[in-house]
C-alpha cells in the first residue's frame, strides 16, 4: 500500500495544476482577458451573424478554406442586428476585436468614422488581388467612406419581385419564351400587372409583409421613393432632405395598392406572406432575395411543386429601375496587438471566402466578386442570375451614423410606412410623421464627427 | 432590519460617547475604519467611482466607440434627455411595471407566508418551494417562459384554451407583453419577499399566540389581530424594496421582449443601454442615468421622510 495522499497535499496539488494549466498557454482566454491581449485560439478569429441557410453555407465555406489551406478559423455566430453591431463596435473600441468580421455595408459609416477599421485598399489586399476592378461598382463605392475603402464586399442582396409562374401565365404576363415577365415600365404597367394577377388568383394580386416587419416596409418604400427623389437625409445624417411632394406621391401610391385598389392585403404578417405565396394564392411577393430558400421545394395543394421566379423590380414611379439593397462585407477591425502573420492569414481567409462565394449565392445573394459573378458556377444558378442587374442599380440606406440593417432608424421609418399602408395614416400625415421622426435622429449629437 | 429598529440603539451609543470622551475612542475609530477598509475600497471602486465618472461624462460628448472624453457640451445632454419623448415613455414603462408588480409582490407573499407558517408538517418544503425560483438566473427563467408563451404551441397559451379562453398574443401585443412579463416576475421574485415575511413571522413570540388562544382567539383572529399588525414594519420594508427593485427592471423585459413590441414595454434602463451601447452615445446615456438616479434617490428619500414622521408620531403618542 502506498502512503495515502493527505487532504492538504491533494488540495495544493489540485490548485497548482489549475494555475499551471491556466497560465501555461499564453493564448488561453483567461490569460488573454487578464493581460488585455487578444485570444489566439485559432489562426483567424471570425465573427458573423448568419443563422439558418446562410449559416450553413458560411460554415461550408469556412470548412473548405480550412481544409484547403490548413489555416484554422474560429467562427462565432452572434445574434443578428443591433446586438451584433454593439458587440463588434465595443470589442474593437476596447482593443480586443476578431481578426475578420462580417458587416452590412449600410452599417459601415459609423464603424469607419470611429476609426475602428483597417483600410482594405492597398497593402496586403492589393497584393492578394483584392482590387476595385474585381467588384460590383455600387458595392465597392458603398464600402468607401471619405475616399478610403474599409470593407471587402461579399455580396449584394436586393429587394426583389417574386412571381408565381403558373398565375403569371394565366394572367398573360409571361414573355414568349415563358422564362421571364413581359417588360414593364412605369406605374401603370406595374399596377395593371398586379390587377391581372389578382384576376388570375381570385384573391390578391401581390403581398408584402406590412405588420410587425418595419424593415420590409422600409425596403419597399425606398425602392419606390428613390426612383423620384434623393436620400431622405444627407450631410452624414445631420440634415433632413425629404422631398415632400415625392414622398406624398410615394405614400399615396403605396396606400392605393392596399386600399382603394384592393390589390394587396393591408395587414399581412410574415406568416401571411409566406402562406399566401407558398400556397400559390397570390401572384407577386415583394421581399428580399434571401427568402428564395423558403419557397424552394414547396408543394402545392394539388401535389405539384410551386413554380416561382424572381426578377428585379421594373422602373415604377421614376424613369429608371431602383433596387433597394444591402451588402454583406468582410471587415478587419483595428487591433494594435495583431501580429503580421495573423493579418496575413486574415487576408487569405477573406480571399478564400470571395473565391467560394458561388456557395454563398445559394442563399439567393449576388456575389460581389466579379470572377465568381461572371463564372458558370454562378450564372447557372437560377433564379439568382436573373437579377444581377439589381446589384448594379443598388440603392443603399442613406449615409448616417444611425442608419443600416436592423437599426432603430429602420424600425422608426418602417413603423410610419406600415401605418400608411394599413390606411391608418394619410399620405400627408405620413410625411409629417416621418419628418418628425427624422428630426429626432438628425438632431441627436452624433457619436462620431 | 428597519431604520426604526436601528435608530434607538444608535442614539443611545452617541449619548454614551458624548458623556465619556476618552482616549479609547480614537483607537476604536482607527480600528473601526481599518475593519471597514475592504468594504470601503469596493464601495468606492464600484459604486462611488462609477457615479462620479458618470457625472463627468454626462457633461461631455463621450462615446463608446472612440477613446477619451470627447468634447465639452455642458448641460446640453441633460436638456436633450429631459425633452426626449422616448426617454419619458421608457420612464413611464418602468413606473407602469412598478404599479403592476408591487401590489402583487407585497400582498401575495404575505398571504402565503402566513399560510405556510400555519402548516404543521413539512413546513420546510413549502418554504423551499416558494423560494426556489428566486435562485434561477434571469436568462434561464426568460428562456423557459418564452417557450411557454409561444403562440399556438406554448404551455401558457394552451392553458388558456383548457378553461375556454383565448390566450392573448403574449409577445406580439403590448397588453399581452405586460401580462407575460408581470406573471414571470411574480413567479420568479415571489420567494424573496416570502422569505422576509417568514423571518418576521418567526420573530413573533410564541407566547403572544399562546396568550391569545387562552383568551379564546381562533386561528383567523390570531392572524388578523397579531400576525398582520406585528408584520407592519416588515411590510413597509418589503414595499420600498419592491418599489426600488421594480423601478430598475431590465433583464426580464430585455431578454423576453427586447422592449417590444415596437418599444412599447422598453424600461428606462434598456433605454439607457440602447442609447449608451447600441447607439454609442455614452455621454447622453450617462445624463439619462443621472436623471433616473435622482428620481430613485427622491423616491427613497420620500419614503424615509414618511417613515420618520410616522415613527415620530408613534413615539409622541
Amino acid at each position: 500500500m502506498t502512503t495515502p495522499l493527505s487532504r492538504r497535499r491533494f488540495l495544493a496539488a489540485g490548485a497548482g495544476l489549475t494555475l499551471a494549466s491556466t497560465m501555461s498557454a499564453c493564448g488561453s482566454p483567461v490569460v488573454a482577458s487578464l493581460t488585455g491581449g487578444q485570444p489566439a485560439t485559432a489562426d483567424v478569429i471570425y465573427w458573423h451573424l448568419f443563422g439558418g441557410g446562410d449559416g450553413v453555407n458560411m460554415a461550408t465555406m469556412v470548412d473548405k478554406f480550412q481544409k484547403s489551406t490548413g489555416i484554422s478559423v474560429e467562427a462565432t455566430l452572434l445574434s443578428w442586428g443591433n446586438p451584433y453591431y454593439t458587440k463588434l463596435a465595443l470589442s474593437a473600441s476596447s482593443g480586443r476585436p476578431p481578426d475578420v468580421a462580417i458587416s452590412h455595408l449600410s452599417r459601415l459609416p459609423l464603424l469607419a468614422q470611429a476609426g475602428l477599421l483597417e483600410r482594405v485598399d492597398g497593402g496586403r489586399f492589393t497584393s492578394a488581388g483584392i482590387t476595385q476592378d474585381k467588384f460590383t461598382p455600387a458595392a465597392w463605392s458603398k464600402a468607401t467612406v471619405n475616399g478610403r475603402v474599409y470593407a471587402v464586399p461579399l455580396d449584394t442582396h436586393p429587394f426583389v419581385l417574386f412571381y408565381n409562374v403558373a398565375l403569371a401565365r394565366k394572367a398573360g404576363l409571361l414573355n414568349q419564351a415563358g422564362d421571364d415577365l413581359k417588360p414593364m415600365k412605369g406605374r401603370n404597367d406595374f399596377v395593371d400587372a398586379i390587377k391581372a394577377m389578382k384576376d388570375a388568383s381570385g384573391e390578391f394580386g401581390a403581398v408584402c409583409t406590412i405588420t410587425a416587419d418595419p424593415s420590409t416596409c422600409w425596403r419597399l418604400f425606398t425602392m419606390l421613393y428613390r426612383g423620384v427623389a434623393g436620400p431622405i437625409v444627407s450631410d452624414q445624417g445631420t440634415r433632413v432632405t425629404i422631398d415632400r411632394s415625392a414622398m406624398e406621391e410615394t405614400f399615396a401610391f403605396m396606400q392605393s395598392l392596399t386600399g382603394k385598389l384592393g390589390l394587396m392585403p393591408s395587414n399581412a404578417t410574415s406568416t401571411t406572406s409566406s402562406t399566401l405565396f407558398s400556397q400559390g394564392k397570390v401572384g407577386f411577393l415583394f421581399d428580399g432575395e434571401w427568402q428564395i430558400p423558403t419557397y424552394r421545394g414547396v408543394t402545392l395543394a394539388n401535389g405539384k411543386a410551386l413554380d416561382f421566379n424572381v426578377v428585379p423590380f421594373p422602373a415604377i414611379l421614376g424613369p429608371k429601375p431602383v433596387a433597394y439593397a444591402d451588402s454583406h462585407s468582410l471587415i478587419v477591425p483595428r487591433s494594435s496587438g495583431r501580429s503580421a502573420k495573423r493579418s496575413a492569414d486574415g487576408v487569405r481567409f477573406i480571399k478564400g471566402l470571395l473565391n467560394e462565394s458561388a456557395i454563398w449565392a445559394g442563399g439567393g445573394h449576388i456575389p460581389a466578386w466579379l470572377p465568381v459573378q461572371q463564372s458558370k458556377a454562378f450564372l447557372h444558378q437560377k433564379p439568382q442570375s436573373n437579377y444581377i442587374q439589381a446589384a448594379f442599380n443598388a440603392v443603399y440606406d442613406p449615409v448616417a451614423w444611425y442608419t443600416g440593417a436592423g437599426s432603430d432608424f429602420q424600425t422608426a421609418m418602417g413603423s410610419v410606412i406600415s401605418s400608411v399602408m394599413t390606411g391608418n395614416t394619410s399620405p400627408k400625415s405620413g410625411v409629417d410623421a416621418m419628418t418628425a421622426s427624422l428630426k429626432q435622429f438628425s438632431t441627436a449629437r452624433p457619436p462620431v464627427d | 432590519m428597519t431604520t426604526s429598529a436601528l435608530a434607538a440603539p444608535a442614539t443611545g451609543v452617541n449619548t454614551d460617547v458624548r458623556r465619556r470622551p476618552g482616549q479609547a475612542q480614537g483607537g476604536e475609530n482607527r480600528s473601526g475604519w481599518l475593519f471597514a477598509t475592504p468594504f470601503l475600497v469596493l464601495y468606492v471602486a464600484f459604486l462611488i467611482g462609477p457615479v462620479l465618472i458618470g457625472l463627468v461624462i454626462s457633461l461631455f460628448n463621450t462615446t463608446t466607440v472612440t477613446s477619451g472624453l470627447g468634447s465639452w457640451v455642458g448641460l446640453s445632454n441633460y436638456a436633450a434627455v429631459l425633452s426626449n419623448g422616448d426617454f419619458w415613455a421608457s420612464m413611464w414603462h418602468s413606473v407602469l411595471f412598478t404599479l403592476l408588480t408591487t401590489p402583487l409582490l407585497v400582498l401575495l407573499p404575505l398571504l402565503f407566508a402566513v399560510f405556510a407558517s400555519r402548516v404543521v408538517h413539512n413546513r420546510w418544503f413549502f418554504r423551499l418551494a416558494f423560494f426556489a425560483p428566486y435562485v434561477v438566473p434571469s436568462s434561464a427563467v426568460c428562456l423557459i417562459f418564452a417557450f411557454m408563451y409561444t403562440p399556438q404551441t406554448g404551455l401558457v397559451t394552451n392553458a388558456f384554451g383548457w378553461v375556454g379562453l383565448t390566450a392573448p398574443n403574449f409577445l406580439g401585443t403590448t397588453s399581452g407583453a405586460w401580462f407575460a412579463v408581470v406573471l414571470l416576475t411574480l413567479w420568479w421574485t415571489f420567494g424573496f419577499n416570502f422569505i422576509l415575511y417568514t423571518a418576521a413571522i418567526q420573530d413573533i413570540s410564541e407566547e403572544v399566540y399562546e396568550a391569545a388562544s387562552i383568551d379564546g382567539a381562533g386561528p383567523w383572529q390570531q392572524i388578523r389581530s397579531i400576525t398582520i399588525p406585528l408584520l407592519r414594519p416588515t411590510m413597509s420594508l418589503v414595499l420600498i424594496l419592491q418599489v426600488l427593485a421594480s423601478l430598475k427592471v431590465f433583464d426580464q423585459i430585455y431578454i423576453l421582449l427586447a422592449g417590444g413590441p415596437n418599444y412599447s414595454t422598453r424600461p428606462v434602463i434598456e433605454y439607457i443601454y440602447d442609447t449608451g451601447f447600441t447607439s454609442y452615445r455614452g455621454g447622453y446615456a450617462a445624463a439619462a442615468t443621472m436623471v433616473y438616479f435622482v428620481i430613485l434617490v427622491a423616491v427613497s428619500a420620500g419614503w424615509l421622510l414618511v417613515r420618520r414622521s410616522r415613527t415620530a408620531t408613534a413615539a409622541n403618542a
